[in-house]
């Protein structure tokens, strides 16, 4: 048999909102999907491991990369590896952190292909060192609508690299990616938490921690008052010594959707509250493993069934710097009155905005939020957009399921160019998604 | 370093296999009939550690090309130490009810090409005096059931193949390995719906080097398709019959 097509399926991303009926269609190598592209009648939009929270991997032709798995090329003397975009992150973590390797840039989650994790530019704990995920991309194969392979990179069809990376899979599928590995002696991580009171203790503890190679603070997004953004800011940074051993880490699983009223302000108040408690000094130093540090949530499946069945709306947004510290009050504090709150907010210090049309990233502030999806959700969330927008700030489209195209178009102002590259490569109309139609990209 | 022949080798179950093995260093010779995906897995197996990965192409029906293909695999790889042989199809049922030559090629694919290997193989085995050979029948060829009864025929036959063989290759020292699947997400059973007695293709890999390692002679995996089994095979022809399975 070869590559395959589903039957008609429920299609969702991470958040399990929204929903879309589709069509999978899983190519066993490129060259089929070379063939398969050309004579599509319909357009497509591809899908990774479909860890993206909103809709952004969702259509009703799907083109899955989970087959296209190969390693393809590794040099041990430069650490430059090429492989097929469909490689999950936690495989390539599998195979070459043993060998003293490890991903220059890596999110919060090890379940993303790089194919996904270019797409949508990622950025990790230490972007304010090391920028997005594109950052340890030298080079992409992209097939486009045509059914031709266009290799990129920065000096070659540069202007299909800026728009492939963050370009959320609407120039063109990537088949392959060569990208630099980094250099690690050891699987542990030196990890620091440090204890902020209120929000501007945060800003000014990531101001004078910006040394530290990774860095994230866990916000309470329920405490107010004096206590508005109370923090626990974890740094962390490779250890020198020690073994290379990757754990197989047990894994617990949500067996099924939680019932609706378990998570509510009550259960989530107290959670926090707990949470914040369990740092009792003002700084305390562990030595863990890089699995927890960086991927505390991949231990526990499914953890999206928490928010039951209507699933739930991440929303992240980044906020310049020099707004920064009277956005971040303003919309936390609007957050805090709703009591619409969220299990482990983020809160991130970011640095300098990249060349990528669509990348997110701003120099300034990121804070990422899960919403349960409620029916008075949606209004909310377009209030804290024009907030986002008076601070001249953006939404990440990795995360993003609802948001209206004017405020896409407004904040992401390259969007023009974006659209004016695809039309030069024939994306056009050729690929979308439900979340490029909703912000106007058709 | 272990020296490994695997036929149908783009099978995702034989591929998380072969990944296993390259990790551990393993020499593997790799035989399919797609060349760009063979191509692609030999690069993979070399990152990922195999001291070697060759490839050739084989159609399994071309049964007149075994002895020339199977002795290039072998000299290339200097002697076997295990061989996997992966390759199948899924048959339709329905269509082959309708189609006698549809049914005889779905037993060829299944069952004659994997007999035709083995006897080749198990000749080669039997006078270097070791080896294992493991083959993938299925936990469908422990009862016929109308729903599947052309692919369970074959698998049935593939297992009772390999019974015979494993009695006779004993004393020579050849292990002879008979690996039956339950379910498992994989391309060939793309179109069902999955629920939770299904399996991912890297846990069987894992149950199958296991069963290599320990000379296992038959295996379910994941294990409890044992009892699964234990209890359909237990039913009474007179009431099986009856049954809508
Ligand atoms: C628990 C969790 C934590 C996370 N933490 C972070 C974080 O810290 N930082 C961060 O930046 N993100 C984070 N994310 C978001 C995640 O990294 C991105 O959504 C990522 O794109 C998901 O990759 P995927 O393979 O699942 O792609 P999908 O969700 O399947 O697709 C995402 C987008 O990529 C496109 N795409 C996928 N593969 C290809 C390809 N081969 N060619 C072209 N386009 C393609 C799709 O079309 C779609 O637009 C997190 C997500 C989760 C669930
Ligand atoms: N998946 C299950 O639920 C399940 C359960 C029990 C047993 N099994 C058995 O497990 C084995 C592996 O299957 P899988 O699940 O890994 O499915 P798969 O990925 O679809 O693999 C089947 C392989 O068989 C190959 N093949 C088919 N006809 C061939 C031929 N004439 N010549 C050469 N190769 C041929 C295919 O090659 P092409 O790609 O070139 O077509 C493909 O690589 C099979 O024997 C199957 O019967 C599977």
């Amino acid at each position: 048999m070869k590559s395959y097509l589903s039957p008609l399926t429920t299609l969702q991303g991470f958040g399990r909102y929204p929903q879309q009926q589709g069509y999978i269609y899983t190519p066993l190598s490129t060259r089929e999907c070379q063939d398969h592209l050309p004579n599509l009648t319909m357009p497509c939009i591809t899908q990774g491991m479909g860890r993206s929270y909103g809709d952004s991997a969702l259509a009703e032709h799907v083109i899955n990369t989970q087959q296209l798995d190969a390693l393809l090329a590794f040099n041990p003397a430069t650490g430059q590896l090429r492989c097929n975009a469909g490689v999950t992150l936690a495989e390539l973590l599998s195979v070459f952190v043993p060998k003293g390797w490890f991903l220059p840039i890596t999110p919060g989650t090890q379940f993303v292909t790089v194919g996904g994790a270019i797409a949508s530019d990622v950025h990790g704990k230490n972007h304010h060192h090391d920028g997005c995920f594109s950052e340890c991309v030298a080079s992409l194969e992209v097939l486009l609508a045509d059914g031709d392979t266009l290799t990129c990179s920065r000096s070659q069809h540069a202007e299909l690299f800026h728009s492939t990376c963050g370009g959320m899979g609407l120039t063109g599928i990537i088949l392959t990616a060569t990208l630099h590995l980094k250099p690690i002696q050891s699987t542990a991580i030196m990890q620091t938490t440090l204890k902020a009171r209120h929000l501007t203790e945060a800003l000014d503890l990531f101001a004078s921690q910006d040394q530290a190679t990774y860095s994230v603070a866990w916000i309470d997004c329920l405490a107010q008052g004096k206590s508005l953004g109370r923090s626990l800011l974890m740094l962390g940074e490779h250890e020198s010594g020690g073994t290379l051993h990757t754990v197989k880490s047990s894994n617990v699983s949500v067996p099924f959707d939680m019932p609706h009223l378990l998570l509510n302000r009550y259960s989530i108040r107290a959670f926090n509250t707990l949470y914040y408690a369990r740092i009792r000094g003002q700084s305390v130093q562990q030595r863990v493993h890089y699995q927890p540090f960086f991927y505390p949530l991949d231990r526990i499946q499914h953890w999206n069934r928490l928010y039951g069945r209507n699933g739930f709306v991440q929303y992240q947004l980044v906020l310049p710097q020099d707004a920064g510290k009277e956005g971040l009050h303003t919309i936390l504090r609007h957050i805090a009155a709703s009591g619409r709150g969220s299990f482990l907010a983020v809160l991130k210090a970011l640095g300098a905005e990249n060349n990528n049309l669509l990348s997110f990233p701003l120099k300034g502030y990121t804070l990422a939020l899960d919403f349960k999806l409620t029916p008075d959700l949606l209004p909310f969330l377009d209030e804290l957009d024009a907030r986002v927008l008076d601070f001249h700030g953006r939404i990440y489209l990795a995360k993003d399921a609802r948001m209206k195209a004017s405020v896409f178009k407004r904040s992401y102002p390259r969007w023009e160019m974006f659209q004016a590259i695809r039309a030069q490569y024939g994306s056009l109309g050729r690929f979308a998604s439900l979340q490029s139609r909703r912000l106007g990209l058709d | 370093m272990q020296k490994l022949l695997i036929i149908g080798a783009t099978s995702a179950i034989a591929k998380a296999t072969a990944r296993r093995f390259a990790s551990q260093g393993a020499h593997i010779y790799l035989l399919a009939r797609d060349a760009a995906r063979l191509a692609d897995l030999a690069a993979d197996l070399t990152v990922r550690g195999a001291a070697s990965a060759h490839v050739a192409t084989l159609d399994a029906n071309a049964i007149a090309e075994y002895p020339s293909v199977l002795n290039t695999a072998i000299q290339t790889l200097g002697g076997i130490d295990i061989v996997l042989i992966a390759h199948g199809t899924l048959s339709n049922q329905n269509a082959c009810e309708q189609d006698i030559n549809l049914t005889l090629q779905e037993f060829t694919t299944n069952a004659l090409s994997v007999i035709a290997l083995l006897t080749h193989l198990a000749n080669y085995c039997e006078q270097q005096q070791h080896g294992t050979l493991a083959v993938i029948s299925s936990v469908a060829g422990d009862r016929g059931r109308q729903s599947n009864y052309i692919y369970g025929t074959a698998k049935g036959a593939v297992s009772i193949f390999l019974q015979g063989l494993r009695n006779r290759l004993h004393k020579h020292g050849v292990h002879v390995l008979t690996i039956k699947p339950g379910f498992v997400n994989t391309p060939m059973t793309a179109a069902f719906k999955k629920g939770i007695l299904w399996a991912e293709p890297d846990t069987i890999a894992a149950g199958i080097v296991m069963a290599i390692e320990k000379q296992r002679d038959v295996v379910y995996l994941p294990f409890w398709w044992r009892y699964i089994l234990l209890i359909i095979r237990a039913i009474p022809e007179r009431l099986f019959k009856r049954l809508s399975l």
